[in-house]
């Protein structure tokens, strides 16, 4: 075999496995759509969208307040995930301290390791337990946690990534140090700190076993953010162990609206940086 | 009282490592002062020193006095942030803000300090830009990312961004390293254009460049300045053997 036939073959080759490679990973994403669209897109309806859930045994209902429940826990979670998240991980990038940033990402990736129903356990106990009532809030709080870890790192690393010449060519211009951090640093970050952030919501849409016992979920519309709320995840969970084929289709039409939800948030975030990162290349 | 930069027994360190021993200096305003010397001989430090941006590196530490025009730069109380409004910088490779317009580069100076007047920071902005003959080239698409320049363009709006705040001295350090010679060219007309506003200091490796745009020239070796005189003496008369080894090519 000639040298030219030959490398024209390996590169076939690679090729073919390349792309292969490169659609396995799209392969259960799609996969797991197309299951949910399937098994759940018939009992998708108005009512889905508009209604609470109807007494056992009476068809029809849907989960309008389990989707709002998950949009307020996202909401909640990102109020206590994303300051701590992104201050922390800027002051990270930032430390001039010899063992702090280390110290600080090794607990973190200690702390996005552990389970998140241990998270759950303690906010139960850090909330749930002086308040003496499953709430909003808990649940809040154990998602924000778990988003914390993730978007600190995340954040870390792509402040790390902004190169050391913007911030002395801010601090040359005579500005102080914290301006040239939120002004420059942070504004050439904006669009890898978002994607840090969307994966972190991504992940904490889905947590079902640390709002067990903090949001608790709600058959009914909450009445504050106090009181116990009602979650998707919650709610496909109930519905898919409950003996009800009924409620069986409603758990994929959930399913299936969770993971739409998470579709979407990604989609205009990505859009809403995509100029950004254009301009920064 | 001297008029420009007056440094007097500036010493710097990196660590324990010193980068700059002792050295007596003055640039003198509205003139070109050139500085060469070999790779590491602390030329850059010593720009660094001047507008205070070597203490930002971890570390780095400095003792001496910088005068400017009287004002003693590291005098007790004495502000970095307002030294560097007093005194610009341009880089090696151009850095402009990858995320902001070529206007918001030129208007990030003033902006970031709290002006808030349209009309003050057009103006602002059409000045530096005339200023650092970029005006022409991109008066019809101010709104584009500053990245999307090229590179001697990118230089140019650096220099702007930097005369924007109307400095009273400007330092480049090897700010045509990373330019092709037309855009070179380009720079090297600006600074005979700009010292009728400012004072500048001009580190470069480029002796024939040092030779084009100075009236006067440092040379550095070892952390120590060798000598400092008149561009044109220094290049065919030089004091000392050092120098004259440096500028004929036997080292370095």
């Amino acid at each position: 075999m000639s040298i030219e036939t030959r490398r024209f073959v390996v590169n076939r080759v690679m090729g073919v496995l390349s792309g292969a490679a490169a659609a396995l990973v799209i392969l259960p994403l799609i996969l797991v759509f197309g299951f949910l669209l399937y098994q759940g897109g018939t009992s998708l309806n108005l009512d889905f969208f508009t209604h609470t859930p109807k007494p056992v045994g009476e068809p029809g209902g849907g989960m309008a307040n389990a989707i709002v429940g998950t949009l307020i826990l996202i909401g909640l979670a990102c109020g206590l995930g994303l300051p701590v998240g992104i201050l922390g991980g800027l002051y990270v990038a930032d430390s001039q301290d010899a063992h702090l940033p280390s110290v600080v990402r090794f607990l973190a990736d200690v702390l996005n390791g552990v389970p998140s129903i241990v998270i759950g356990i303690f906010a139960y106990t850090l909330v749930v337990l002086p308040m003496r009532r499953f709430s909003a809030l808990a649940g809040g709080v154990a998602l924000g946690v778990i988003m914390i870890p993730i978007v600190l790192r995340t954040t870390e690393e792509i402040i790390r990534l902004v190169p050391a010449s913007l911030r002395e060519a801010g601090l040359a211009l005579g500005l102080p140090k914290w301006k040239v951090t939120v002004r420059i640093v942070l504004t050439t970050a904006r669009a890898g700190i978002t994607t840090g952030v969307m994966v972190a919501i991504a992940r904490i849409a889905g947590e079902t076993a640390p709002l067990l016992f903090t949001a608790f979920g709600n058959r009914f519309w909450h009445h504050g953010l106090d009181q116990p709320i009602a979650a998707l995840a919650i709610q496909v969970f109930a519905y898919a162990i409950s003996p009800f084929d009924d409620w069986h289709r409603q758990a994929w039409a959930g399913a299936l609206v969770l993971i739409s939800i998470v579709f979407l948030v990604s989609l205009v975030a990505r859009l809403a940086t995509r100029d950004l990162q254009r301009q920064a290349r | 009282m001297a008029d420009g930069l007056q440094v007097t027994e500036l010493n710097a360190w990196f660590g324990t490592r010193q980068v700059l021993m002792n050295v007596n200096l003055r640039v003198p305003s509205n003139a070109v002062t050139a500085l060469i010397g070999p790779s590491g001989c602390g030329k850059s430090t010593f720009v660094r020193c001047i507008n205070r941006m070597h203490e930002v590196v971890p570390g780095a530490r400095s003792s001496g006095q910088v005068l400017l025009n009287g004002d003693d730069l590291y005098g007790p109380g004495v502000d970095p942030v307002m030294v560097r409004r007093r005194i610009g910088m341009v880089f090696q490779k151009p850095n402009p803000f990858p995320t902001m317009s070529v206007f918001d580069n030129v208007a990030a100076g003033l902006r970031l300090a709290g002006v808030r007047d349209k009309n003050l920071l057009h103006d602002v902005v059409e000045r530096a830009l005339r200023q650092a003959a970029l005006w022409d080239e991109v008066k019809d698409e101010l709104y584009k990312p500053g990245s999307s320049l090229s590179g001697g363009q990118q230089q140019r709006l650096c220099i702007a961004r930097a005369v924007a705040v109307q400095p009273e001295v400007l330092l480049m350090d090897e700010p045509c390293s990373a330019l092709d010679p037309i855009a070179t060219a380009r720079i090297e007309e600006l600074i005979l254009d700009l010292k009728k506003d400012l004072t500048i200091v001009i580190v470069t490796h480029n002796m024939q460049q040092a030779a084009r745009v100075s009236e006067w020239t440092g040379f550095f070796l070892m952390g120590e300045l060798i000598e400092i005189g008149v561009t044109r003496d220094l290049f065919t008369h030089p004091r000392e053997k050092k120098t004259e080894d440096y500028i004929t090519g036997r080292f370095g």
